[in-house]
């Protein structure tokens, strides 16, 4: 079977999300178990194959024994098991924190259908890390799309529809304009495979219609990963979904976008040609210097939690793609570990925040007062995720930003430089000023609701991210060792 | 320079059509405050990324790509149908959803109007 | 429901020619245009306008949404079982061809290309009746 390793961890998935559909009606309580079993099997598929891409390299998967290009191949490098692992990690954390945390913003009758989409979701991203075929991105990008606006509108209440059908139109118009890109590429080269493209791309590399796609595909792209002024449909989206939902989207789902921006930037097109014929780099990065500033200073306008840390995630999407953009060595490392670290400490503060709510019921940070003495162990998580964001030493959000630094240092970019350091002190604001709340201020009398920590299910997960931020800033070389090679690859020949 | 924008227009008048058809769509998308006259401005964008896919995939004089025994016909290409195809599929697929949250919408707040929706949002805060 | 005879007998004789129409598209899948997508929206189509002529509860009555969810869960356990049974006679997912039967090479793979848009049509036809009913029933419900 370990051949067959890159096509399992899509088809477990797909068939899991049917069989806990089928599991779910003849009785409400085996969806969940299912659905864990399965993202767990699934896990442990990915670790099988990292084994693989560790001795081998490329691990290459072809389906239906159609030779590529013509058929779809899929294609697992260091790149590629890099995200896997960091998605499917976050999704089976999710998985355990939803059991408990949708039993109130959901209603009962729908838990069914949310573990079944769940897992469709998990099949798209997976899907979209392992396959080497552009059209098969696209397909497997839009199945996890879709599945993404209907957990977004899955919880009670209104909000989260609007918040769902808005996040819908602006994602189909972006995948149209993906869909545009390929068609110009196709019409261009007549070939879908990644490896194929790269290779017959480079004498095409002053034709208009390629830039033409190129343009598509950044548009596109940059709507999905929600850069700065595409990123309208991210905070409603994030504020009003259920708190499982608001975890999974901020960190699995917008990390496949980033992937996806990675992957075309730099597998299809290449260093080369986004540096050297179409100079959109410089441009990229601006844009996320952007971003870094205006979410940090909108993060601090927010009173609702969920709300600050949705426009803290725009911000953190350009640390991502200020990495990328600044095409050296060590900002590229700075970049791809910071997908690692947002991941892990976005998720684990959306957790503390679904804790909360789940709880209290409260979402505005004033309200939060004195719940240091009343969820000690939440509270703590939210101290680590918080110290990582701002980026103090022992945690891992301190390594992205130290190798971010150095990579704006490299590339003499003082203002980035800048950047980093300024967002650095913003989110020392609005994270303070959250701590000050939560240990600081003391809680007006009355304790309604109840106290206590939330249930296990749903205090293991968050701990474990919070004990990842603290391990993984410890022992940052496990993802560098994994993280070097890629940025090296990536650059390819700069 | 006009005498050469002449025979531009005519020879790729299919990447005119399929932009003039995608704005079409953009402007239902942007202008229109009803939420189903948005999902067909949608589906209009898309129809029109169909459309070019499929005007790319023509020969001139060929004939439908199914093989027929022992001729050398001129088929047209049908990777973009296929394509097209599956394309098709996300569509109809998006617009399931997108026509059922509408109808959630409405049974939520009684109306599908964007700006009626946007004020009973800040009105409720 | 109103009562439209006209409607109803027009429907009753349409439908099994729909559905039979449905059936050669999808079986036409591997060697000529057509395939399980284009036939599951054909079949589909034909419970639509069932629902259309009878109304959506003599519909439901006939397929309760159970059969809907298990059917849509067999045509892709089909796909999928398909798949797997090629991995376990050694060749990729989907290699048709290894699948040993007393036919040739050619002939397995047209086969079990079938077999596969059948799981697809089913799949198809299963989602698309959902979707439809389920619009209906809500708004129906309103009304």
């Amino acid at each position: 079977m370990m051949e067959h390793l890159p096509v399992l961890v899509v088809i477990i998935p797909l068939i899991g999300a049917y069989t806990s559909l089928v599991g779910g009606w003849v009785d409400r309580r085996y969806a969940f178990p299912i659905a864990f079993i399965n993202i767990l099997t699934q896990f442990t598929a990915a670790l099988l194959l990292t084994v693989r891409v560790m001795q081998e390299g490329v691990v290459r998967y072809n389906l239906g024994d159609w030779l590529p290009p013509w058929g779809i191949e899929y294609v697992v490098d260091r790149l590629n098991i890099y995200v896997l692992l960091i998605l499917l990690f976050l999704s089976l954390l999710c998985c355990a924190y939803s059991k408990r945390s949708i039993g109130m913003e959901i209603e009962e009758r729908k838990h069914t259908g949310f573990y079944t989409i769940f897992l469709l979701l998990v099949a798209g991203v997976t899907g979209i890390t392992v396959t080497g075929d552009i059209f098969n991105l696209y397909v497997f990008l839009e199945i996890s799309s879709l599945a993404a606006y209907t957990l977004v509108s899955s919880g009670r209440g209104g909000k989260g529809l609007v918040a769902g059908f808005n996040y819908l139109v602006m994602g189909s118009v972006s995948a149209c304009f993906i869909l545009l890109g390929i068609g110009h590429l196709y019409m261009l080269t007549g070939t879908l495979n990644m490896a194929d493209l790269a290779r017959v791309l480079p004498p095409l590399y002053t034709s208009t219609t390629l830039h033409t796609a190129f343009v598509f595909f950044i548009v596109g792209l940059s709507i999905k990963t929600a850069l700065f002024p595409l990123h309208l449909w991210l905070p409603d989206a994030y504020t009003h979904a259920p708190s499982t939902v608001s975890a999974l989207l901020s960190t699995v789902v917008s990390k496949m976008g980033v992937y996806a921006t990675i992957r075309i930037l730099f597998s299809v097109f290449t260093v080369e040609f986004v540096v050297g014929y179409f100079p959109v780099m410089e441009f990229l990065s601006w844009l996320a210097a952007i971003a870094i500033i205006a979410g940090s200073l909108l993060a601090i306008a927010q009173r609702d939690l969920k709300r600050m840390l949705a426009y803290s995630s725009v911000g953190q999407m350009g640390y991502i793609l200020l990495g990328v953009g600044m095409v050296n060595q060590l900002a590229m490392t700075g970049g791809i570990l910071h997908m690692l670290n947002h991941a892990v400490m976005k998720g684990c503060l959306f957790m503390v925040a679904g804790a909360f709510i789940f709880r209290t019921g409260f979402r505005r940070i004033d309200d939060l007062k004195g719940m240091g003495k009343r969820m000690p162990w939440t509270s703590a998580a939210l101290v680590i995720g918080a110290l990582s964001m701002i980026g103090i030493p022992p945690t891992v959000g301190f390594m992205s930003k130290w190798y971010l630094a150095l990579g704006a240092i490299e590339a003499g970019q003082w203002v980035f430089l800048a950047v980093i350091l300024a967002s650095s002190l913003l989110s020392a604001v609005y994270f303070w000023r959250l701590l000050e709340y939560v240990y600081f201020r003391e809680g007006e009398g009355g304790v309604e609701g109840g106290t206590g920590d939330v249930p296990l299910p749903m205090l293991i997960p968050m701990l474990v991210l919070a004990a990842a931020c603290l391990l993984f800033g410890i022992f940052v070389s496990i993802p560098l060792s994994l993280i070097d090679p890629v940025a090296e690859s990536l650059l390819g020949g700069v | 320079m006009i005498e050469d924008l002449f025979p531009l227009l005519l020879t790729r008048y299919n990447y005119y059509m399929a932009v003039i058809i995608m704005m079409i769509g953009l402007y239902a998308m942007i202008a229109k405050s009803n939420l189903v006259k948005k999902i067909i401005g949608l589906n209009i964008f898309q129809t029109a990324i169909f459309l070019f896919y499929i005007s790319i995939a023509d020969v001139r004089g060929g004939t439908a790509p199914i093989l027929i025994e022992g001729s050398n016909a001129l088929y047209v290409n049908p990777v973009p149908h296929v394509l097209i195809l599956t394309a098709i599929v996300v569509s109809v697929s998006t617009t399931a959803v997108a026509l059922s949250l509408v109808i959630r919408i409405h049974r939520e707040y009684r109306t599908v109007e964007e700006e009626d929706l946007m004020r009973m949002e800040g009105g409720s805060g | 429901m109103r009562e439209d005879v006209v409607i109803r007998t027009v429907c009753r004789a349409m439908i099994p020619f729909i559905q039979l129409f449905a059936l050669y598209v999808i079986l036409h899948g591997s060697s000529s245009a057509g395939g399980g997508f284009q036939g599951g929206v054909i079949f589909a189509s034909a419970f639509i306008l069932y629902v259309i002529a009878f109304g959506i509860m003599e519909v439901r009555r006939r397929m309760h949404e159970k059969v809907v969810v298990a059917l849509s869960s067999l045509g892709l356990y089909i796909y999928a079982g398909i798949g797997i049974l090629c991995i376990l006679f050694g060749a990729g997912f989907l290699g048709y061809s290894a699948i040993p039967l007393p036919v040739s090479a050619a002939e397995t793979r047209g086969l079990m290309m079938e077999f596969v848009e059948i799981g697809i049509g089913l799949t198809v036809m299963a989602v698309m009746t959902s979707i439809f009913m389920d619009i209906s029933v809500k708004e129906g419900g309103e009304d």
